[in-house]
C-alpha cells in the first residue's frame, strides 16, 4: 500500500524540473504569456472592455480602426455593421473560445481516459468493441461528423462543444489505452496487483498517473484544435448563433463586408489564429518538459 | 452507337472550340445550383433562372422588366363572359429545340399544352410520380387541382381551359413557371426508353437558350436557339457559373470572370457602383418583410397593443443596418410597385413615447414575448437576426422584454405555422404574378389562418373585400376592393410591415439589353454583349 | 503480406457496417423533414405533405428504412437526391474527381516542401534557420483556414488580381470530362491556353489545403531526423568523415521516412476535413462542398450516401497505408 503512494506523489522536484525544462523553450514562455494576457482579459471583460459587446451605436456603424482614415479613438478596431465595438467583441469573444476549449478537453478527455482505461486495462472482447467504435468514428473526417451531428442536435454553441468533444474522443482514448497497456505489464504495477489492490486502485491511483505526461501533450492540442473547429462550425453558420461575439460566428457574419471592411474580417482571423498559436507553443513546450521522464519512466 | 456519341461530342466540341474564337458568350454567376431542370417540381428561383426562363416557353409571358401580360406561345386568347372559359389560339409554327440528345420531329401543338398541365395534377398520368416525391408544389399552391374542370383541344393550334369558378388571376398564373410548356414528342420518347428521369436533368423546350451540359455544382452551359420563334438571340452561349457566396461573385464580377450577377451583399453595392467597368441596375422587388404577431393570443390580440409595438419599432434603423439602405421601409403588406397600392395609407409612427403610452392604456406592463428571427437569408429579409436584435433594444426602450429564437429553417416553417405559437414571427414574401391577391388572400385570408397566415388573423371586414375582388375581373374594380382593404390592415395591424427590399444586380458595361425582373427572375433574352 | 491485408480487410467490415448505421442514423434523427423544405414559405396541405413522405418513403419504420438502404447499398444503389433526384453515386463520382486532384496537389505541396524544409531545420538545429521555419510551421499548424482563405482572396484575387476567385476553369474553356481531373482532362482537350487556365484556378485552394498538412510534415520530418541523428549508426557515419547532408541524404532520411509516411497517411482525413472548408470558401465543385451544401438544403440521401462513400474512402486509404507501411517496416506485420 505505502508503496504505491509513495509511488504516486509526485517528487518535490517535479515542479522546478518541469519548470527547467518548460523554459528552456523561449517560444513555449512566449506562449504561455500570450495565453496569460488572453486569459486575463476573457475574465476581466467587463473591466477592460471599453463598451459592452452587445452595444449598438447606430450613429457609427462600420466604422473603421482608429489608424485607418475615419477611425475613432473610442473604437479602436472599429464597429460592425450594427455599430458593436469590434475589439470588445473580440474580448468577450475570448471567453467562448477559452471557455470552449476547456470544456471539450474536460468533456474529452475525461470520457477518453475512461474508455481508455477500461479497454487498455480489460482487454479482449470489451477492447475489440471499443476500438471498432472509435474505429468508426474516425471514418469520417471529423469536421465533417461534427457539422453533421451539430446538424442533427440543432445550431448552437453547446451542441458544437458536444460535437467536437465527441470527435476528439477516439485519440484520448487510443492514447489512453496505448499508455495503459504498456504500463500495464510493468513491475511496479504487478507488484501492487501482488499486493492486494483492487481494481479499480490499479486502474485510477497506480496506472493512469503514470499515463499522464502523453495525455496532458495531446490535451493542449486537443484544446487549440477544438478553438480552430468552434470556429469552422461557427463560420459555416452551425456553431455558436449571432449575436453571440464567438469569433467564428464574428467571422461568418463578416463575410459579406469582406470587400468593404476589412477590419470585420481580418480582426476575429487573427484573434483566432494568436490565441490557436500560443496555445501550441505552450504545447510544444510542455512536450519537451514532459519527454525527458516519459523517457526515464 | 458509341462511335456515334463520339461523333457528336467531337462535334460539339468543334462548334464550341471554334466558337470561342468569335462566338459570342455571356457568363452569368448565379447564386445556387438548379434543384433540377423541370420547373414544375421546384421553387426556387435558382431553378426557374436555369430552366423556364432560359429554355422554356409559356402560353402568356410577362413583359421583360414589369409584371404586366403578353402573349408568348398562345397569340391571342378569350375569356368567357362568366370568367370560367379561356380559349387559347397558339402561335402557329413554333419549333422546338434541336440539341444532341434530341430532335423534335414536329412543331408546337395543343397536344404539348395539354401534357405541360395534366402531368402536375392528374394522378393516372404516367409523369405524374416520374420522380420519387414528385410535390408539383406550384400548381397545387395556385390551386389548379380543384380550379381545373377540363383542359381541351379544340383543334390543334386551339386549346380551351375550362374552370370550375371565376378566378381572376388566372391568366397572370399562366405566365408562372410551373407553367412552361413542355414538348410531348420528347417526354414520349424518354418514357419509351424508359430514361423518364431525364425530363428533369435535360430539358428541351420552344425557349431562346437550348441546354447544352450541366457539370453539378459548377457550370451550365446554353447555346442560343437558331430556331427561336422570336428569333435567334444575340449571344450565342450562355453559361451559368454557379458561385455561391456572394462576395465571391462579386470578385468574379470584377475580374471579369463573369459578366452579371444577382444578389450582391446589400455592403458590396456602394462598392460595385464605384467600378467604372460595371452598372448596377436597380429594381424595387415584389416583396415585403413583416413581423407578424399571433393575434389569437392576449395581450396581442389587442389591435392598441399591436400598434403600439409598431410605434416603437424604428424600421428606418433596421433597413439601413440590415440592407444598407437598400430597402424601403413598408407601410402596406403589399409592394408599392404592384398595382392597387394604397399610397394614402399612412404608416404607424415611430415613438416611443406615444408607444409606452399606449401599452399603458391598453393596460398591459412588463409585457415580455418572443420575436422569430429566421435563420436564412431572404432577399426581403437579409439579415433576421440583425433585425430582430435591433427590435429588441428598441422594444426595451419602452419596458418589452424581447427574447430572440430560432429554429433550422423547415423547423421554422412549420412551427411557425401553428395557431398556438408563442411569439411575433419575421417572415417575408416574394410575390409570383405581380397580382396583389397572391399577398393579401395568400397571407392573410381567412382560409390561410393555420398556414401561410402567420398572424392568424381573420377579419371578416378584410375577407370580404379580397375575397370579393378575386371573382372580380374589372381591374379598377378590383383595385378599389385592394385599397379599402390595406386601410383595414392597417387599422387593424396584424403585421408590423418591415420593408420592401430594393433589388440589385451589377452588370458588366459590356452587356446591353439585361433588364431586371421585379418577379425576381434573371432573363437572358434580348441581351448582348460587346467583345 | 496477403494474411496481413486480408485481416485487415476483415476488420473493415464490421467498421463499415457500423458506418453505414451511423449515417442512416443520424439524418433521421435531423429536424425538420425536407418535404417542409422544398414549399418554402409557401405552405403545403398536411395530406400532400404525408402522400409525398410516403411516396419518398420516409414513414416507414426506422429499421425498414434501414434494411431498405442496406439491400440497396450492397446493389451498388446509394440513393438519389431528394432534391435534384438523380443518383447520389453519380453525383458523387462526378464530383470526387475534383476534391481528389485538390487534394493530391495539396499533398505533393506540402510534401515538397515540407519535407526538405523539416530537413533543412534538423540539421541545423538551433540555428536562425531552424527557428524561423519551425515558427513558421507552427503559425501554418494553427491557421485558421477558412479565415486564411478569405485573406488569400481578397489580397491575391481581389487586390492583385493575379489569380481567379473561384471555380476550377475559366468558363471560356469548356470539353467533355474524361478523366474529371481537370488537369489531365485540358491537356487531353488539346485547347490552348486550358491547361494554364486550370493551374490558375488550382493555386490558392491548394495553397489553402497544404497549408496545415505541410506544418504537421515539416515538424514530424524535423523530430524525426533529430532522433535519427542522434542515433548511433548516424554519429557513426559522421565521425566517418561523412559530410552532414550526405549523412541525412542516404541514411537518416531513409529511417526518418517511417513517421513520415505514416504522418502523410493520417493526413487524409485532415485533408478531407480541410476540403469541406476551402471548397466552401472556393466554391471548389468537390464532393466537400456538395456535403455542406446538402446538410444545410437538409437532402438525407445525400448526406447519408456521401457520409458512408466518404468514410469509405477514408477506410481504403487507412488500408493502403496500413499496407504500405508494412511493406516498408515488417515488424508491425506480426
Amino acid at each position: 500500500m505505502a508503496a504505491t503512494e509513495t509511488k504516486t506523489a509526485a517528487p518535490p522536484s517535479g515542479l522546478a524540473e518541469f519548470w527547467f525544462y518548460f523554459s528552456r523553450n523561449r517560444g513555449a514562455v512566449l506562449g504561455l504569456g500570450i495565453f496569460l494576457v488572453i486569459l486575463c482579459l476573457a475574465i476581466a471583460a467587463p473591466l477592460v472592455a471599453p463598451h459592452s459587446p452587445s452595444e449598438q451605436n447606430r450613429a457609427a456603424l462600420l466604422l473603421p480602426p482608429v489608424f485607418a482614415k475615419g477611425g475613432q479613438l473610442t473604437y479602436l478596431m472599429g464597429t460592425d455593421p450594427v455599430g458593436r465595438d469590434i475589439l470588445s467583441r473580440l474580448i468577450y469573444g475570448a471567453r467562448f473560445s477559452l471557455f470552449i476549449g476547456l470544456v471539450v478537453v474536460s468533456l474529452s478527455v475525461i470520457s477518453g481516459v475512461l474508455v481508455g482505461l477500461v479497454a487498455g486495462y480489460f482487454r479482449g472482447r470489451v477492447d475489440t468493441v471499443i476500438m471498432r467504435l472509435m474505429d468508426i468514428v474516425l471514418a469520417f473526417p471529423s469536421l465533417l461528423l461534427a457539422l453533421v451531428l451539430v446538424a442533427v442536435l440543432g445550431p448552437g454553441l453547446v451542441n458544437a462543444m458536444i460535437a467536437i468533444s465527441l470527435v476528439n474522443l477516439p485519440h484520448f482514448v487510443r492514447l489512453t489505452r496505448a499508455s495503459v497497456m504498456t504500463e500495464r505489464t510493468k513491475d511496479y504495477v504487478i507488484g501492487s496487483q501482488v499486493a492486494g489492490a483492487g481494481t479499480l486502485r490499479l486502474m485510477f491511483m497506480t496506472i493512469l498517473p503514470n499515463c499522464l505526461a502523453p495525455l496532458i501533450v495531446q490535451a493542449t492540442l486537443a484544446f487549440s484544435a477544438a478553438i480552430l473547429d468552434a470556429a469552422a462550425l461557427g463560420f459555416l453558420g452551425m456553431g455558436a448563433q449571432p449575436p453571440t461575439p464567438e469569433w467564428g460566428t464574428m467571422l461568418a457574419e463578416a463575410r459579406e463586408f469582406i470587400q468593404r471592411a476589412w477590419w470585420v474580417v481580418t480582426f476575429p482571423g487573427l484573434a483566432i489564429l494568436i490565441t490557436v498559436l500560443a496555445i501550441n507553443l505552450m504545447g510544444d513546450g510542455l512536450r519537451d518538459a514532459l519527454d525527458p521522464k516519459l523517457k526515464r519512466s | 452507337m458509341k462511335k456515334f456519341s463520339t461523333l457528336v461530342a467531337a462535334a460539339t466540341l468543334a462548334t464550341l472550340m471554334s466558337g470561342t474564337a468569335w462566338s459570342k458568350t455571356l457568363v452569368y454567376c448565379s447564386e445556387a445550383s438548379p434543384e433540377g431542370f423541370d420547373p414544375g417540381l421546384y421553387t426556387g428561383g435558382q431553378t426557374f433562372d436555369a430552366s423556364s426562363r432560359t429554355v422554356y416557353n409559356r402560353l402568356v409571358e410577362f413583359k421583360h422588366g414589369g409584371t404586366e401580360i403578353e402573349p408568348g406561345l398562345a397569340e391571342s386568347w378569350q375569356v368567357s363572359a362568366d370568367g370560367t372559359v379561356y380559349t387559347f389560339k397558339l402561335r402557329k409554327g413554333v419549333k422546338f429545340q434541336t440539341t444532341d440528345f434530341f430532335t423534335p420531329t414536329r412543331e408546337l401543338n395543343a397536344d404539348d399544352v395539354i401534357f405541360s398541365f395534366e402531368r402536375q395534377y392528374k394522378a393516372d398520368n404516367a409523369w405524374n410520380k416520374y420522380v420519387a416525391g414528385a410535390s408539383w408544389e406550384y400548381l397545387t399552391g395556385m390551386g389548379f387541382p380543384e380550379l381545373i374542370k377540363s383542359i381541351d383541344k379544340v383543334d390543334d393550334l386551339t386549346v380551351k381551359f375550362v374552370l370550375n369558378k371565376p378566378e381572376a388571376p388566372f391568366l397572370a398564373n399562366l405566365g408562372m413557371d410551373f407553367a412552361s410548356i413542355m414538348s410531348k414528342e420528347y417526354a414520349d420518347k424518354l418514357q419509351a426508353d424508359g430514361k423518364m428521369e431525364l425530363l428533369n436533368q435535360q430539358p428541351l423546350g420552344t425557349g431562346p437558350f437550348a441546354f447544352v451540359a450541366y457539370q453539378p455544382d459548377a457550370a451550365i452551359r446554353y447555346k442560343a436557339n437558331p430556331d427561336y420563334w422570336h428569333g435567334k438571340e444575340k449571344i450565342d452561349d450562355l453559361v451559368f457559373a454557379i458561385t455561391t457566396d456572394a462576395a465571391v461573385r462579386a470578385q468574379k464580377l470584377k475580374a471579369g470572370e463573369c459578366h452579371v450577377m444577382p444578389y450582391p451583399n446589400a455592403a458590396d453595392v456602394d462598392e460595385l457602383k464605384k467600378d467604372p467597368n460595371l452598372t448596377v441596375i436597380e429594381q424595387e422587388g415584389l416583396n415585403v418583410a413583416y413581423l407578424a404577431y399571433n393575434t389569437t393570443q392576449a395581450p396581442f390580440d389587442k389591435p392598441e397593443v399591436r400598434k403600439a409595438l409598431n410605434m416603437a419599432v424604428n424600421k428606418q434603423a433596421i433597413v439601413d443596418a440590415v440592407f444598407q439602405g437598400a430597402a424601403k421601409v413598408a407601410k402596406n403588406p403589399i409592394p408599392p410597385i404592384m398595382w392597387g397600392y394604397n399610397n394614402a395609407v399612412e404608416d404607424d409612427k415611430y415613438d416611443p413615447e406615444a408607444a409606452k403610452k399606449m401599452l399603458t392604456d391598453a393596460g398591459v406592463s412588463g409585457l415580455k414575448m418572443k420575436i422569430w428571427a429566421m435563420p436564412v437569408s431572404r432577399p426581403y429579409m437579409l439579415n433576421a437576426r440583425r433585425a430582430a436584435e435591433l427590435m429588441q433594444s428598441d422594444l426595451a426602450k419602452i419596458g418589452v422584454e424581447v427574447e430572440i429564437v430560432s429554429y433550422e429553417w423547415a423547423e421554422y416553417l412549420k412551427l411557425s405555422k401553428e395557431k398556438t405559437r408563442d411569439g411575433a414571427v419575421i417572415l417575408g414574401w416574394t410575390g409570383d404574378n405581380g397580382d396583389p391577391d397572391n399577398f393579401l388572400d395568400t397571407l392573410l385570408g381567412c382560409n390561410a389562418v393555420g398556414g401561410n397566415n402567420r398572424s392568424q388573423w381573420c377579419s371578416k371586414e378584410f375577407d370580404d373585400l379580397v375575397k370579393k375582388a378575386k371573382v372580380t375581373s374589372d381591374i379598377a374594380e378590383r383595385t378599389k376592393l385592394y385599397e379599402q382593404a390595406q386601410v383595414v390592415f392597417k387599422r387593424e395591424a396584424p403585421w408590423n410591415t418591415i420593408d420592401h427590399s430594393v433589388g440589385f444586380i451589377p452588370v458588366s458595361k459590356k452587356v446591353t439589353g439585361f433588364k431586371m425582373d421585379p418577379l425576381g427572375i434573371h432573363r437572358f433574352d434580348g441581351v448582348d454583349i460587346e467583345e | 503480406m496477403l494474411r496481413f491485408i486480408f485481416g485487415r480487410l476483415l476488420v473493415l467490415i464490421p467498421t463499415f457496417i457500423g458506418v453505414s448505421i451511423i449515417a442512416f442514423a443520424f439524418i433521421r434523427l435531423l429536424p425538420g423533414d425536407p418535404v417542409m423544405l422544398m414549399s418554402g414559405e409557401r405552405v403545403m396541405a398536411p395530406e400532400r405533405h404525408a402522400q409525398i413522405m410516403a411516396e419518398l418513403g420516409l414513414d416507414r419504420p426506422m429499421y425498414i428504412q434501414y434494411f431498405d438502404y442496406l439491400v440497396g447499398l450492397l446493389q451498388g444503389d446509394f440513393g438519389k437526391s431528394i432534391i435534384s433526384k438523380r443518383s447520389v453515386l453519380t453525383d458523387f463520382l462526378t464530383l470526387f474527381p475534383a476534391t481528389v486532384e485538390l487534394s493530391f496537389c495539396a499533398i505533393v505541396l506540402a510534401v515538397a516542401l515540407g519535407i526538405p524544409a523539416g530537413m533543412l531545420a534538423a540539421v541545423k538545429r538551433g540555428t536562425w534557420l531552424d527557428q524561423t521555419i519551425m515558427g513558421t510551421a507552427l503559425v501554418g499548424y494553427s491557421m485558421p483556414i477558412f479565415w486564411w482563405g478569405l485573406l488569400l482572396i481578397i489580397f491575391f484575387s481581389g487586390y492583385l488580381g493575379w489569380t481567379p476567385v473561384s471555380g476550377r476553369i475559366s468558363l471560356m474553356y469548356f470539353f467533355k470530362p474524361v478523366t474529371g481531373f481537370m488537369l489531365i482532362d485540358s491537356l487531353i482537350s488539346g485547347q490552348a491556353g486550358a491547361f494554364k487556365s486550370a493551374v490558375t484556378y488550382l493555386i490558392l485552394p491548394t495553397i489553402v489545403l497544404a497549408t496545415i498538412p505541410l506544418a504537421v510534415i515539416a515538424r514530424q520530418t524535423r523530430s524525426a531526423m533529430l532522433e535519427v541523428l542522434g542515433e548511433d549508426y548516424v554519429r557513426t557515419a559522421r565521425s566517418k568523415g561523412l559530410s552532414p547532408f550526405r549523412v541525412v541524404g542516404l541514411h537518416a532520411l531513409r529511417n526518418a521516412m517511417i513517421p513520415v509516411i505514416t504522418t502523410i497517411g493520417l493526413q487524409i482525413g485532415v485533408l478531407l476535413a480541410g476540403a469541406i472548408l476551402t471548397e466552401s470558401i472556393f466554391s471548389w465543385p468537390g464532393i466537400g462542398k456538395w456535403m455542406v451544401d446538402s446538410v444545410f438544403k437538409r437532402d438525407y440521401a445525400v448526406v447519408q450516401g456521401g457520409l458512408l462513400l466518404i468514410a469509405a474512402v477514408i477506410m481504403i486509404v487507412n488500408l493502403v497505408v496500413d499496407v504500405l507501411y508494412g511493406l516498408v517496416n515488417p515488424r508491425i506485420r506480426r
